[in-house]
C-alpha cells in the first residue's frame, strides 16, 4: 500500500468538518486531490470510534462508486487507506449548491433543484441512500456537471423509510440554510424526483416523508 | 440613575412553567436578575408522566408555589408588571393548568400576559446564566433533543431526534431495568452512577442521519441486551450512554462546524450528566469554542426561564391577548420570532 505520509507535508487544511478533516493536495502525483481524513474523536470510547471511522471509510468509496453506476457524478477515488481512515479523491472544481442557491435567479434555481431531485431519484432507484443530502454536499462544476460528495453517512437500502428520511433531510437542510427559498426549491427537487421515478413510486416516498414528519416531536400535523 | 435594588421596585415579570411534570414559578427583574425560582414536581408512583395526574398535581400546588416565589422575591402581587407562561410545547393538560393560573393572575392584576415558547426559554435562561451570547445549543431533556442556533431572526433547528428524546430514552430504559427515580435523583442519574462501573462496551446501534439522530432503536437494543442476560446492567448503562451521547455530540459538532459559531451551550435535564458534559467540552475545545453548561436549577424545567423570556418578549412589545393565549402543544422553536436578538 502506498504511503500518504510523504505527501502530507504539502497539503493544506480546507475544512475541519465534524466528521472528518478535509485537506487539499495541489500535487497528488500530478493531480489536485482532496484528502479526507477521519481523525479519532476523543469524546467517543476508542472501540466505538474505531468502528465508526473504519466503517465509514470502507463504505463511502463503495457508495461513491455505485453512485457513478447509477448515473450520479461523484469524485474519482484515488486511494483508500483503512487503518488511517483516509480517502484520497479527485478535487472537483466548482461551487457548492449552498452558495449558488442564494445568488441564482429564479429559473437557474429551479433548473438546479430539478437536477438535484433527478440525481437523488437515480440514487434511490439503485438502492443507494446518500445519508446527508445538504446543499453543501452538492457541487456544480464549471462545465455544468452536478457532483454529489460526502457519502460518509450513506448506506445501501431499498426501503421507502430510508428514501423518505433522505429526502426529509434535504428538506430540512433547505429549511435551515435557505429559509426564504426552501419551499420553492423543494418543490423543484420533488418535480425532478418524480420525473425519474414516476408519479406512483414518488408518491409513495412522499407519503413516507409525511409519515416521518408526523412521527417527529412537536409537529403541527401530527395526530393527537 | 440608581442601580436596581434587589426588589421589584423597578419592573418585574412572574413566569409560570408547567409543560410536563414540574410546576414552577420564577420572578425576574427587567434587568435580568432572578429574584425567585420555585417549583414542585409530580412524581409518578410508577411508569412515566400521566398527563392527567400531572395536571392534577399542578392545580394542587399552584397556589403554594406562587406564594413561595412571591415570598422569596419579597414582591407583592400588585408590584408585578407582567405575567409570562409556558405556552408550549408540552403536555396539554399540564400546559393548560399553568396557562389558566397565568390568565387568572394577569386578569386579576390587570397586567399584560406573555405566552412564551418553552424551548426558547431554555436557551434564553442558559444565555443569561452562562453569559453566552450566540451559542450552538444542545437542548436535551425528557421531551426534547435538538441542536439549535440563531440565524436570521429565529432559533433554527440544525439537528433533532427523529423519534424519542434523549431523556425519554434513558428514563424508559432505566424503568425497564427496574431503576426508580426519587425526588432529587431522577432515573437518568441512577443510570449515570451505574455507567461509571461499566467496563465492557456492548455493541448497540449508532444512528446518525445527516444532522438528525434516532434513539428508539438504541432503546430497544439496550433493553433487549439486558433481558438476554449475557451482560451486566452496569455495562449496558455504560454502553447506552456512550452510544447515545456520542450521537448527540456528533450532531452538535456538525452544527458547530456548519455555523462556525464560537460558543456551545448545553441545557435541559440531561445537561446534569457529567459524561455528556465532558464529551461536549471536548468538541467545543476542538473547534475553539467556549463550552457552557447551564446550572442544574435552570437547566431543568423552571419558572425563572419563563419569567426572563417574558421580560425579553415584553420589552420588544410582544404581548399575548387572552383570546390568543390557548396552549400550543407542538409549538416548534423554529416557528418563533425572537426580535430581541440582533
Amino acid at each position: 500500500m502506498d504511503t500518504i505520509d510523504a505527501k502530507l507535508a504539502k497539503i493544506k487544511l480546507l475544512k475541519m468538518g465534524a466528521e472528518a478533516c478535509i485537506f487539499l493536495s495541489e500535487d497528488w502525483y500530478g493531480r489536485k486531490a482532496v484528502i479526507k481524513m477521519r481523525i479519532p474523536k476523543a469524546y467517543r470510547p476508542e472501540a466505538l470510534d474505531e468502528h465508526i471511522r473504519r466503517y465509514r471509510t470502507v463504505h463511502e468509496p463503495q457508495l461513491m462508486h455505485e453512485a457513478k453506476q447509477a448515473g450520479v457524478a461523484t469524485p474519482l477515488i484515488y486511494m483508500v487507506n483503512v487503518p488511517q481512515a483516509t480517502i484520497v479523491m479527485e478535487y472537483v472544481e466548482g461551487q457548492q449548491v449552498k452558495q449558488l442557491l442564494n445568488v441564482a435567479g429564479k429559473h437557474e434555481r429551479h433548473a438546479l433543484c430539478i437536477r438535484i431531485g433527478e440525481s437523488a431519484a437515480r440514487l434511490h432507484q439503485h438502492g443507494l441512500i446518500h445519508g446527508d443530502l445538504t446543499t453543501s454536499n452538492i457541487i456544480l462544476n464549471p462545465e455544468g456537471k452536478l457532483y454529489f460528495v460526502d457519502f460518509g453517512l450513506g448506506e445501501k437500502n431499498i426501503e421507502l423509510e430510508a428514501q423518505g428520511v433522505d429526502l426529509h433531510l434535504l428538506k430540512r437542510a433547505l429549511q435551515s440554510t435557505h429559509f426564504q427559498l426552501w419551499e420553492e426549491c423543494f418543490q423543484s427537487v420533488l418535480s425532478g424526483y418524480t420525473s425519474i421515478l414516476g408519479i406512483a413510486q414518488a408518491e409513495k416516498v412522499y407519503e413516507k416523508i409525511r409519515e416521518i414528519e408526523r412521527r417527529g416531536r412537536y409537529v403541527e400535523e401530527r395526530r393527537q | 440613575m440608581r442601580n436596581a435594588k434587589k426588589t421589584c421596585l423597578g419592573k418585574c415579570c412572574l413566569g409560570i412553567e408547567s409543560s410536563a411534570d414540574d410546576f414552577g414559578v420564577g420572578i425576574a427583574t427587567f434587568e435580568g436578575e432572578i429574584l425567585a425560582n420555585k417549583s414542585d414536581s409530580y412524581i409518578p408512583l410508577e411508569g412515566g408522566i400521566h398527563p392527567r395526574e400531572a395536571a392534577r398535581h399542578h392545580a394542587e400546588v399552584a397556589d403554594k408555589v406562587l406564594g413561595e416565589a412571591l415570598a422569596k422575591a419579597g414582591v407583592k402581587p400588585s408590584e408585578l408588571s407582567v405575567v409570562a407562561f409556558s405556552q408550549g410545547p408540552g403536555l396539554g393538560p399540564s400546559l393548560r393548568t399553568g396557562a389558566t393560573v397565568a390568565r387568572a393572575l394577569a386578569s386579576y392584576l390587570n397586567i399584560p400576559l406573555v405566552g412564551v415558547n418553552h424551548s426558547v426559554a431554555h436557551i434564553e435562561i442558559g444565555k443569561l446564566k452562562t453569559g453566552a451570547s450566540d451559542p450552538v445549543t444542545l437542548y436535551a431533556s425528557g421531551g426534547n433533543t435538538m441542536v439549535t442556533a440563531f440565524e436570521s431572526g429565529r432559533y433554527r433547528v440544525f439537528g433533532e431526534t427523529l423519534d424519542i428524546a434523549l431523556g425519554n430514552c434513558l428514563d424508559v430504559f432505566g424503568r425497564s431495568a427496574g431503576l426508580k427515580g426519587k425526588k432529587g435523583l431522577p432515573v437518568g442519574a441512577a443510570i449515570e452512577q451505574l455507567a461509571l462501573k461499566g467496563t465492557k462496551l456492548v455493541t448497540l446501534p449508532y444512528v446518525v442521519k445527516g444532522m438528525d439522530l434516532s434513539l428508539s432503536g438504541l432503546l430497544t437494543a439496550a433493553t433487549t441486551a439486558l433481558q438476554k442476560g449475557d451482560c451486566t446492567l452496569e455495562d449496558v448503562c455504560y454502553s447506552l450512554q456512550e452510544n447515545a451521547f456520542s450521537m448527540v455530540t456528533e450532531v452538535t459538532e456538525r452544527a458547530l462546524a456548519h455555523t462556525e459559531k464560537k460558543e456551545v451551550l448545553l441545557t435541559g435535564g440531561v445537561a446534569a450528566n457529567k459524561r455528556l458534559q465532558s464529551m461536549l467540552a471536548i468538541i467545543a475545545q476542538e473547534h475553539e469554542a467556549k463550552f457552557n453548561v447551564v446550572p442544574l436549577e435552570f437547566a431543568t424545567d423552571n419558572g425563572a426561564m419563563i419569567a426572563w423570556t417574558g421580560v425579553l418578549a415584553f420589552k420588544h412589545g410582544l404581548v399575548t391577548p387572552l383570546d390568543e393565549s390557548f396552549v400550543k402543544l407542538r409549538w416548534r422553536v423554529d416557528k418563533v420570532d425572537v426580535p430581541w436578538i440582533q
